[in-house]
């Protein structure tokens, strides 16, 4: 907020203030800062996807810059087109023709993940995990064991063709218990890294703010 | 996909080869530019008066399975690069291109580095390099000319066939179930309590004459978790629509709004009440993340929803919407796939579906032959993971010290294609 004027800064800590007052209950201060997040917001991301979206990347794609040097991009018709085609959607009697992009964003999205989730998502880890069991210290030991029963045990949770019964079921108990250590520590490790988000909104106010508050009044 | 990728080159290659660039720049930068057009034929006596020994056996090969736009450049390192000398401080690359006497530097790396590789190249031209040895005084060896390599494009990478087999063997057990379940054979899937509570949870919220809040995440269409938020909004909004009770979809993304109202509209279509449908209870917010929370916020206090659904991506603003849904006594029933998420969901709502039962969740709530089939694979899958877990781990024990890594997993699925013939 350095370079912040007297105003904004002084603004800012009140929609502050207006949002925490939530934390008391639902009030008229907060449905004013309400809209105004949503209003401002709403209408940043509009005009940035235009800009963004529209004249940057297709407009100036498809019609270079004099001078520029670079080839019109004809793909980027493509990504039109579609966008044309959701558009339809206002008109009652072509509007099944928006589902087009939608099939198309859906399909190609599952299409051009697969790879990179399969590999990262499931064969890395797994490939990660083949550690020997036996290592040079006992907690080194354990925590290798650790490893590989707490994967099996959760791969067990998440088996689903198979009523978690007897062996099988007290397994899947184990995994669960697994999961609920781990979410248990990033449970912990978050609400701290939220802590120091409050800190350092708590520190804009009585420093930043208390201080333009004091001068402008 | 980026460059990199699509030649394979590891990023730690990468990583390794830019920060050489970047700390011999200041180095080299001299030299670089005082021998910017070297001609390995024109190399003087002087440039070699006290040079160090120059590196030996250059070998430029064209780099396996890309798209025809790099070179891997080796070599042996200097004598005066080894243990005991040390007094080369680094290596510089030259290339030409066939029919060119003229080398031009293209590149420097640390000294005890044997390698570099070059990429952004032509496709299907020939190319040939040298290397030099230099020292920190800037005496730099006689170039050592490596055979001309033509750079080439490979349509298969087959370092990564055992992605392949391994996707075939899974998809190939999805379309198998897929098969099956469309012949009407009897799917077993164990039950997910989230689930059970979902048409408890409506029925209480028609009872009490109170909505249905509904959030699909706050990522778009292009997140499978989204899509997984819509098919159980399907299921959820036909269910709302028999009750004839009302459900609200506030959105972040315009393209998961369309989503929502379409899945709703064909959810209400289905139950016969397609005249209740009231698209403008499936609304844009905004993109913004938490402008859309305090949004989600206000609907929460103001419309007391006595059932909210949080299924899809979240992220910071998971506990934020529990717990508000918590304060104000609504049933809660979340599930995400993001790890770091989970624990705020299980801790604040009724029931959690955890990672994959998101996903089990759709195939079981609609019966679909595909996603019922889908998941029935997928359980093939885990269990090819556990036998490659277990017995990884006992291999690893067995017949290493350092453990295996991806490196040598793609190395046992590699060697065993070659055994098979596969590979080049």
């Amino acid at each position: 907020m350095a370079d912040a004027s007297p105003i904004g800064i002084f603004i800012a800590g009140v929609l502050t203030l207006g949002i925490f007052s939530f934390l008391y209950k639902d009030n008229p201060v907060y449905k004013v800062c309400e809209a105004i997040f949503i209003g401002v917001s709403a209408a940043y991301w509009a005009v940035e996807y235009f800009y963004s979206a529209l004249y940057k990347k297709f407009w100036l794609g498809v019609i270079p810059p004099e001078g520029s040097g670079a080839d019109p991009d004809m793909w980027l018709w493509g990504g039109a087109i579609l966008g044309v085609l959701m558009l339809c959607r206002m008109i009652p009697k072509i509007n099944w023709l928006s589902r087009w992009p939608l099939a198309f964003i859906v399909g190609a999205t599952a299409g051009l993940y697969m790879m990179t989730f399969f590999v990262s998502n499931a064969m890395n880890q797994i490939a990660s995990t083949m550690q020997p069991l036996i290592q040079d210290t006992f907690l080194a030991t354990l925590g290798s064991f650790t490893v590989a029963i707490g994967t099996v045990t959760g791969l067990i949770y998440f088996f689903f063709s198979k009523e978690h019964k007897g062996i099988f079921g007290g397994a899947a108990k184990v995994g669960i218990w697994f999961l609920m250590v781990t979410f248990g520590a990033s449970f912990g490790y978050t609400v701290m890294s939220r802590m120091s988000l409050l800190i350092g909104r708590l520190d804009f106010l009585f420093s930043s703010w208390a201080t333009n508050f004091g001068q402008m009044f | 996909m980026s460059r990199l990728s699509r030649l394979s080159i590891s990023r730690k290659t990468f990583l390794t080869s830019l920060l050489s660039l970047l700390v011999f720049a200041a180095y080299s930068a001299p030299l670089l530019a005082q021998d910017s057009d070297i001609s390995v034929t024109d190399s003087t006596s002087a440039e070699l008066e006290g040079a160090p020994a120059a590196p030996t056996n250059v070998l430029a090969v064209d780099h396996k399975y890309d798209i025809g736009e790099a070179v891997d450049v080796s070599w042996d390192l200097s004598f005066d690069d080894t243990a005991g000398m040390r007094n080369v401080a680094g290596y510089i690359i030259y290339r030409s291109v066939a029919g060119s006497a003229e080398f031009d530097s293209i590149g420097a790396v640390f000294s005890l580095t044997s390698s570099f590789a070059d990429i952004g190249l032509t496709r299907g031209e020939t190319y040939q390099y040298s290397v030099s040895s230099y020292t920190l005084s800037g005496q730099v060896s006689e170039p050592i000319v490596s055979a001309e390599v033509t750079t080439e494009r490979e349509w298969f990478d087959w370092d990564e066939v055992w992605v392949f087999i391994l996707l075939v063997l899974i998809g190939g057990s999805v379309m198998y179930f897929i098969y099956h379940a469309r012949k009407g054979k009897q799917m077993f899937l164990r039950k997910i309590a989230g689930l059970q509570a979902v048409e408890e949870a409506i029925g209480r919220a028609t009872e009490m004459g109170r909505p249905i809040l509904f959030i699909p995440g706050i990522h778009d269409m292009d997140d499978v978790q989204t899509i997984a938020g819509m098919t159980i909004l399907a299921k959820v909004a036909k269910q709302v629509a028999e009750y004839e009770s009302r459900i609200f979809v506030p959105t972040r993304a315009s393209l998961a709004m369309t989503a929502a109202r379409e899945t709703v509209r064909e959810a209400y279509m289905t139950a016969g009440r397609v005249d209740a449908y009231r698209a403008d209870d499936i609304y844009y917010v905004t993109d913004e993340q938490f402008g859309y929370v305090a949004a989600v916020n206000g609907i929460m206090t103001r419309d007391k929803p006595a059932t909210c659904f949080y299924l899809g991506a979240f992220f910071a603003e998971s506990l934020i919407l529990a717990e508000t849904g918590n304060s104000i006594g609504a049933i809660q029933i979340a599930g995400t796939a993001q790890p770091a998420q989970l624990p705020f969901f299980v801790a604040a709502c009724d029931y959690t579906l955890i990672g994959e039962e998101l996903f089990a969740a759709s195939a079981y709530l609609s019966g679909e032959a595909k996603q019922l089939g889908s998941l029935k694979g997928q359980d093939v899958g885990k269990v090819i993971a556990m036998a490659a877990v277990l017995i990884g781990a006992v291999l690893a024990t067995l017949g290493s010290e350092e453990g295996m890594n991806i490196e040598t997993f793609r190395g046992a699925f590699h060697g065993i294609w070659s055994v098979f013939g596969g590979g080049q």
